[in-house]
């Protein structure tokens, strides 16, 4: 039986890793996940057949995983279907930390164990349980971090905060939850209170790195959690011998890693400088002062004749048009504009929205052809060109200081060159900043004009505009 | 068993596999393939199912039990979502072949 269930994980993980693979394509990136799906449910009703689990149907472990299985399961289910598309990120920060908690719940349970003198699942051994104890650590950072994440998102908590001395407090945690592992990990037998002690630290930790970190590094964090959650899978896969664990969990971890870089990279900040420093903390206010020029308002009828008369229009969306739901109404005004025989582009900031392809995603949901959907590096020589830059929602992302102010915060970040369009129109709800606190120069530009509104109404209003001519 | 050196070498190989599998995905996918690697990371189930089987007493039960409902919300939640996204992809593709 054991023979079995092993074979089942081997082909789990080789399955795992072919999905994964064909998710780098839109072609196949379906079949994908249907395949790791299947080999999901397949793993888990083989694990049914383990020699741990008793397939007694009296036996109180089945009767309450069974109940947990289906409990978990239908919560899980009914978010995922009924969450709106632009609430994904902070549901994928949720599920994560789900994953998160587990892995260091499964640790809690062999530690338990550990504290009260049995062998538990693992061999009594200070390398699994060093393994033990750091897939512990950072599931359970991850785990707190990841609700922090989706309470900020989900728009239950402030957006960021700040203790007095809060760096101070970090490294205090960080090593207080080191000499705790410490403990946890070396003695034997394992003291029970030391246990407890060590995952509240553990969780706290997580809150309190989370708690400071802004909207617009959220994407990152997300990933980076994710990243985590994998790591810490593969570390109590090693404590409970289960290759399918440490092949996926590993994975995950080390692919997660590299899409966390690869999103730092694109704001040009540091994973470190993200995670122990907020947007805007000191030198925003060194940003503001020198801004030239004021900002000028603009009728939708009046912009609605500049596109529409133009050759070239290129649309920069971001997280303001996920929180409008605009993507449907933009996608009628493209279609409206291309039938009028003007070139329409989308412009994505790699971070624009939450989390990386926040924005292609809304698109791809409003229908909009992949090949009017550019990135950075295609799309700026292009903006010169361009008539109209339509920006609707973003900000950071089109804030030219990054180019031109060292002291800002934002400096250096690689930024859409709207600002370079013959003329620009700013779709906004109101004339605050954006998510950094910093202030956008491209607002106060010559060539600059505010939309004021929601984004889905003046959209419409552009709609109705263009329609009109 | 999988242990000592053996079990570093999988450990270095499944890092530099995830490295490359994902190492030429489009932007357009990175959402969807964040959320496609969150559901992978659910194979936890597996283990949370195995350490619930071994538990006793209360207090190992009810971690077993917190440990079972979040591995399962993780498969589960993470599959759901990554599936809504990619149909969204399906509908663009169908459409622009439809043009």
């Amino acid at each position: 039986m054991s023979l079995i269930i092993d074979t089942v994980y081997f082909i789990t993980a080789a399955v795992f890793i072919i999905g994964l693979k064909q998710m780098s394509s839109p072609v196949t990136a379906h079949r994908g996940i249907v395949w790791a799906g299947v080999a999901m449910v397949v793993a888990s009703l083989a694990t049914f057949g383990a020699p741990q689990i008793a397939l007694d149907i009296g036996s109180i472990n089945l009767q309450l995983m069974l109940v947990a299985i289906i409990a978990g399961s239908a919560v899980a289910y009914v978010s995922a279907k009924r969450v709106a598309m632009t609430d994904m990120p902070q549901m994928i920060a949720m599920y994560n930390g789900m994953g998160g908690g587990a892995a260091a719940a499964i640790a809690a349970v062999e530690l338990v164990k550990l504290s009260g003198g049995e062998a538990g699942g693992m061999g009594h051994g200070l390398t699994i349980q060093i393994l033990a104890v750091l897939g512990a650590v950072i599931g359970a950072v991850s785990f707190s971090g990841s609700a922090v994440a989706f309470a900020k998102l989900q728009g239950l908590m402030k957006k960021t905060l700040r203790l007095p001395l809060h760096q101070v407090i970090n490294i205090g945690l960080f090593i207080a939850v080191c000499v705790f592992g410490y403990l946890v990990a070396t003695s034997s037998p394992v003291s029970f209170d030391h246990v407890i002690i060590f995952f509240v630290l553990a969780i706290i930790l997580g809150v309190m790195l989370t708690l400071p970190i802004g909207g617009a590094d959220m994407p990152v964090v997300i990933s980076l959690f994710n990243a985590l959650t994998g790591l810490a899978v593969a570390f109590e896969g090693f404590v409970l011998n289960n290759a399918a664990m440490i092949i996926a969990g590993t994975v995950v971890g080390s692919s997660g890693t590299l899409l966390t870089q690869l999103m730092a990279k694109a704001m040009n900040r540091p994973i470190s400088n993200v995670l122990f420093s907020s947007f805007g903390s000191d030198s925003g206010a060194a940003a503001e002062e020198d801004i030239e020029g004021s900002m000028k308002e603009i009728q939708a009828n009046d912009a609605a004749i500049m596109m529409a008369y133009g050759q070239k229009v290129i649309i920069v969306p971001g997280y303001g048009m996920a929180v409008a739901q605009a993507q449907h109404k933009l996608k009628e005004m493209g279609d409206l504009l291309e039938a009028r025989g003007i070139d329409v582009k989308y412009a994505i900031h790699p971070v624009a929205g939450r989390m990386p392809g926040h924005m292609n995603v809304l698109l791809a949901e409003a229908g909009v052809d992949y090949d009017n959907i550019l990135d950075l590096e295609e799309i700026n020589p292009e903006f010169p060109t361009a008539d109209v830059a339509l920006v609707i929602g973003a900000n950071d992302v089109v804030n030219p200081v990054a180019r031109s102010n060292p002291d800002s915060p934002i400096y250096g970040m690689p930024i859409l060159d709207a600002d370079k369009a013959q003329n620009v129109i700013v779709i906004k709800r109101g004339k605050g900043s954006g998510f950094s606190g910093i202030e956008n120069h491209l607002f106060y530009a010559d060539n600059t004009q505010m939309l004021y509104g929601d984004g889905q109404k003046a959209v419409a209003e552009l709609i109705a505009g263009i329609k009109q001519l | 068993m999988i242990e000592g050196l053996p079990a570093l070498y999988i450990f270095m190989l499944s890092a530099f596999t995830g490295y490359e599998v994902i190492s030429r995905v489009p932007v357009i996918l990175h959402t969807p393939l964040m959320s496609g690697s969150n559901f992978v990371h659910g194979i936890v189930l597996v283990g949370a199912m195995i350490v619930m089987g071994e538990a006793e007493g209360t207090l190992e039960l009810s971690i077993g039990f917190v440990a079972v409902a979040m591995a399962a919300g993780n498969a589960v939640g993470g599959f759901v979502a990554t599936i809504r996204m990619l149909e969204m992809f399906q509908t663009a593709n169908k459409q622009q072949g439809a043009n």
